[in-house]
């Protein structure tokens, strides 16, 4: 279990202010200044050294992801940071709190992340539909400049560095970084084609980098207590602290920041307060939000919850939104509705997933009242592989992979409705 | 430059290049739906999947630039399944309706398939419905096909230059349409019936007309405009029932007009398909023999100096020499083909081209445009600026009427005084133009079709040369004509008459010459009329030599590059019509000027030999430098538009049914009709 001494975020629960002076008493924006006078390479260096890896769930180390960006502008294109608060995930809702109770790491954060990449201007897209949110993180903004901590010369630094914020209208993909970008510029939120990598031609065709709200608020801090800190926590090549979001048939749903690599089964009986009626009574466990695949209790027994290991059970940790279901769900109508999520929010552009997503969907809707063949449990599994890997974004991946995590865990539960349904109707 | 493997085979291309290009270049064809050479590249059908080792995922080979090393498998395992899929998606909410889709037959979608599909639908569930669009009279919606390749959307986009189509909605309830309902008001809008790969746009005027597979095609050329696109003409039993664009990069790359593509249907109106012969003041059919006879009465009395030839707007170069030389035969050297009785200095070819050539204006990097509205005048001209404009951001300039352009242009002014002002130097375009590469400028006929066109004619060579438009390797000097026949005549040499005079003589020749002032024609004039449209002219005519449309002959053009470009004949011309020239052969020996060629090698060959630019098919000779127009006072009128109407410019589009339906939706359009309309 993590000490409080290793919590970054103090004030997740929003127990303490969220202005600026009740944030500089928690540490924030102290030495900024001072991080800054070390320099882009250092900080950079000592991000990579951290191992941090991307919070918004692909798990791209941090470092890197700033290090492809130019050092200089050759021709004369200015840089941009652009920060991805468009959590829309279902299950997720870590960023949400950041932003709400703790906003000031996330303006120091996207300071000194600018300055390490040459940037002047930083765009935060926040979703459409957190206004209490966007109030809040405009509310910090405007102190911050009324502090001088952002602005002409940021943190007495001789730096000018500008933050805006950009409200979404409530696409889900438009969390995608290339459809954010798109969105952010005026376009409709169409996932963009790569190459070109935004680092390379992103924001008004302009190196950019997306971080997510998370990464980008927790990197103050790294840099205040150095990367080794970051580094003792959690285990090889997951390190660090994360916030955890528990949710679903848990006696106490939260955020929590845990260290990287908590056995999931902690994760629930500590901070979750438990499975509703007690562990023996859980079914499944999705462990990143709702495009993970889940895992079914044998798996939850051991598991933990990082990066790797995730994979290595062919689930993957992104977000980190741990959607708890006991033995009350029915789980093939929990998937149908994500299956139903993903259709609705399929941006169209590419064939695949346009289509196919409704596809799936619909035969879906068939399996929860076992209105199918037994071999269209196949079919559903091959439509998933069509999908998966042949878009332009990931939204396809995200669509296919619930399904085939039902399919793989509670393929006998399909095929008993199939058999049920069909007896029904023979009767 | 990256050298990369694709099935094996090596290929080094230029940087940039994306797989599909590569693979192009090693003939193999990589299947796509939303990739067109001409478009950008947005990779959302996801057809052109192809492996790439150590590449985790298939890649989209039409958005993917090769890199060193890469090995590329169009037809790997990987790249078939991802194929199949994709076909499979793209069917499932398509009707299979294509026995009564217009497209059948020449449809991607429906090949792509066949080739590489699966060869049944596992797809149960309901399929989902679009409403239809109404895009005007030329393009019929059925959109229910769409595939959402957004072709026509970016086609709107970057090449015509309007935005009104777009994808609205998202996911399975994306739509193509324009967000407030509205007609695509382009002058190249039939083009998205070419480029949608499924039977979604079609053509409105064909509609369930024929399958490709009756059609005949033949490879011609267009003469509603003096751009000399190149087009294909589908034909069956004896009528031309589409015309469809062809690739010349030079000159129309893949895209042609509206007018181009739809005025077909008015070679079927209006048609003169006999001779006639006027009888006591009223015309009655005639044979051939009995036109001739009359036409031979007349002329045996009639004075050499009195008889005189007009060229009309779409009149061949073939038949243009013939009629010169038979009026030679007389002695007559009255032949004018500026019907709209423009002015300008016909002695030096610089001085009437369009010398930069239509592929030369992508070099320019400002634009002059003078006394013109090429969205009209020459569409594709326009599309080449517009691209160029796309491309590099040039500047453009206007001095005439201030019209509306599909690229933001700079107006100078309106008439000749400010083309003055810009001759001595003065004014921030001028200062553009001073520090301009490549600077070049377009003069429209509505800047010389005027009683100073001659001094117009020497104030925008002033301009040209005080902005070193003229230099080696580069002449930015550009006069815009707007039709068909007109530098295919001045490179005949027919020209030089005095247009008053001949309409006062003895004889007058029109062939097929419908836009000269009819009324004014001398009471006592003997009108011949040589056309296929039983238009203005033919009213007045004394004898009608029923001729043959472009469609229906073999005949050169030249565009206003001068180059100069074979049609071929698609059909027969109607009833007793016969191709132009040899009626004027015919009539030579009826008169008993027999002229000196007896097929249309001979006639050609002698073209030829009489100016190089016939000798050598589809190329542009670049003309000699040399002064032109003449110094003097110029009129302080400002300049005029030659095109009011772009849907109905000369016999056929007048006569054509769909260019009237044209003309009532986008021109008139914005009155809303009532009750008692029609």
């Amino acid at each position: 279990m993590l000490d409080d001494k290793d919590r970054i975020f103090t004030n997740l629960y929003g127990w303490l202010g969220a202005d600026l002076k009740s944030a500089q008493e928690r540490g924030n924006w102290s030495g900024t200044k001072d991080i800054l006078a070390k320099g882009r390479d250092w900080i950079i260096e000592e991000v990579k050294k951290s191992e941090l890896r991307g919070r918004g769930g692909a798990g791209f180390p941090t470092g890197m992801k700033w290090s492809f960006m130019p050092k200089e502008s050759k021709d004369g294109r200015p840089s941009y940071l652009v920060i991805n608060a468009d959590e829309s995930e279902p299950g997720t809702c870590k960023d949400r709190d950041i932003i709400r109770h703790e906003p000031h790491t996330i303006i120091e954060g996207a300071l000194i992340a600018s300055f390490a990449m040459n940037s002047h201007a930083c765009y935060i897209y926040i979703r459409g539909e957190f206004y209490h949110e966007a109030v809040a993180l405009q509310k910090a903004i405007d102190e911050a400049y009324d502090a001088g901590l952002v602005g002409k010369n940021a943190c007495g630094s001789g730096w000018e560095f500008d933050i805006y914020l950009h409200r979404g209208a409530g696409a889900y993909i438009c969390g995608e970084e290339t459809a954010l970008l798109n969105s952010l510029e005026g376009k409709k939120g169409f996932p963009r084609n790569k190459p070109p990598f935004p680092a390379g031609a992103g924001l008004y065709a302009c190196p950019t980098t997306v971080n997510n709200i998370e990464t980008i608020a927790v990197v103050p801090e790294i840099l205040r207590r150095g990367a080794s800190w970051f580094a003792g926590i959690g285990n090889e090549k997951n390190r660090g602290t994360k916030v955890f979001c528990i949710s679903g048939h848990v006696n106490n749903p939260c955020n929590v920041e845990e260290a990287m690599s908590i056995p999931l089964k902690e994760l629930i009986e500590k901070h979750g307060g438990g499975v509703r009626g007690g562990w023996d009574n859980l079914l499944a466990v999705i462990p990143g939000g709702s495009s993970t695949r889940l895992l079914p209790k044998d798996l939850c027994e051991t598991v933990l919850m990082d990066f790797d290991s995730l994979r290595a059970v062919n689930s993957s940790l992104g977000t980190a939104a741990v959607i708890v279901m006991d033995k009350s769900t029915d789980i093939v109508y929990a998937i149908a509705r994500l299956a139903r999520f993903y259709w609705h929010e399929s941006c169209g552009q590419c064939t695949p997933c346009r289509e196919g997503t409704g596809w799936m969907y619909r035969i879906m809707q068939r399996m929860v009242k076992g209105e199918a063949n037994i071999e269209e449990i196949d079919m559903l599994l091959d439509i998933g592989s069509e999908i998966e890997g042949h878009t332009i974004c990931a939204h396809g991946d995200a669509s296919a992979w619930p399904i085939q995590g039902l399919i793989k865990h509670f393929r006998p539960e399909m095929e008993r409705r199939i058999l049920e349904y069909r007896k029904r109707i023979a009767a | 430059m990256p050298k990369l493997t694709i099935d094996g085979m090596e290929v080094t291309v230029e940087p940039g290049t994306s797989i599909i290009q590569a693979a192009e270049q090693l003939g193999i064809e990589i299947p796509r739906f939303c990739y067109h050479d001409k478009l950008s590249v947005p990779a959302n059908c996801r057809m052109c999947l192809v492996e790439v080792e150590k590449s985790p995922k298939p890649v989209a080979s039409c958005a993917m630039p090769c890199a060193e090393d890469m090995k590329v498998h169009t037809n790997s395992p990987q790249a078939q399944k991802a194929r199949k899929g994709v076909i499979e998606m793209l069917l499932i909410n398509h009707p299979l309706d294509c026995p009564i889709c217009d497209q059948g037959g020449e449809c991607d979608l429906q090949d792509q398939t066949v080739a590489f599909g699966f060869d049944r639908s596992r797809y149960r569930e309901e399929k989902r419905a679009v409403k239809d669009k109404d895009l005007g009279p030329l393009i019929k919606t059925t959109m229910t096909r769409c595939i959402h390749c957004t072709r026509c959307v970016r086609f709107g986009d970057e090449i015509a230059g309007i935005d009104e189509m777009g994808v609205l909605n998202r996911g399975e309830h994306l739509e193509i349409g324009t967000y407030v309902q509205q007609m695509v008001t382009s002058e190249l809008s039939g083009n998205i019936i070419d480029i949608c790969p499924v039977g979604a746009l079609t053509s409105k005027p064909y509609e369930f007309t024929a399958r490709p597979w009756e059609l005949r095609k033949v490879e011609s050329i267009d003469v509603s405009d003096a751009v000399g696109s190149n087009i294909r003409i589908d034909t069956r039993s004896g009528a031309v029932l589409r015309v469809l664009p062809r690739l010349h990069e030079g000159v129309n790359e893949e895209w042609i007009s509206d007018k181009a593509r739809f005025c077909i249907d008015g070679l079927k109106n209006q048609r003169l398909d006999r001779p006639y012969v006027r009888v006591n003041g009223k015309l009655e059919p005639a044979s051939w023999n009995q036109a001739f006879a009359e036409i031979t009465e007349k002329l045996a009395n009639a004075d050499g100096k009195k008889i005189g030839a007009v060229a009309g707007d779409l009149a061949d170069c073939e038949s243009m020499a013939a009629l010169k030389d038979l009026l030679a035969a007389y002695g007559s050297k009255n032949l004018e083909c500026r019907q709209d009785g423009a002015q300008f200095d016909v002695s030096q070819a610089c001085g009437w081209r369009f010398n930069t050539t239509i592929a030369g204006i992508e070099n320019a990097d400002v634009i002059l445009l003078v006394g013109t509205n090429p969205r009209h005048e020459a569409a594709l001209v326009n599309a080449r600026i517009r691209k160029t404009w796309l491309a590099k951001r040039i500047k453009i300039g206007v001095i005439g009427q201030q019209v509306d352009l599909n690229y933001p242009v700079k107006y100078l002014g309106a008439g000749p005084e400010t083309l003055a002002e810009l001759a001595s130097g003065k004014g921030a375009f001028a200062e553009i133009l001073s520090k301009a590469q490549n600077p070049m400028i377009i003069v429209g006929q509505g800047a010389l079709s005027r009683d100073d066109g001659m001094e117009i004619h020497a104030l925008v060579r002033a301009v040209a040369e005080k902005f070193n438009m003229v230099k080696e390797g580069w002449n930015g000097f550009n006069v815009l004509h707007t039709q068909a026949s007109r530098v295919g005549a001045l490179e005949l040499g027919f020209v030089g008459g005095d247009l008053e005079k001949m309409l006062k003589g003895d004889v007058l020749y029109l062939l097929g010459a419908d836009e000269i002032p009819v009324g004014s024609i001398g009471k006592d004039n003997f009108v011949i009329y040589q056309g296929h449209h039983g238009d203005a002219a033919a009213a007045r005519a004394d004898v009608i030599l029923p001729g043959a449309a472009y469609t229906e002959k073999n005949a050169t053009y030249v565009n206003v590059e001068g180059r100069a470009q074979q049609a071929k004949q698609a059909i027969f011309p109607p009833g007793e019509a016969r191709e132009d020239w040899k009626i004027i052969r015919a009539l030579s020996e009826a008169v008993g000027k027999t002229l000196p060629y007896d097929d249309i090698a001979q006639l050609r060959a002698r073209m030829a030999k009489a100016n190089p630019v016939f000798a050598n098919i589809d190329t542009v000779q670049p003309a000699a430098w040399k002064p032109f127009g003449k110094d003097g006072k110029h009129d302080a009128a400002p300049f005029s538009l030659v095109i009011s109407n772009f849907y109905m410019t000369d016999v056929i589009s007048r006569a054509s049914r769909v260019m009237e339906e044209c003309t009532a939706a986008f021109l008139n359009g914005t009155k809303e009709k009532t009750g008692t309309h029609g």
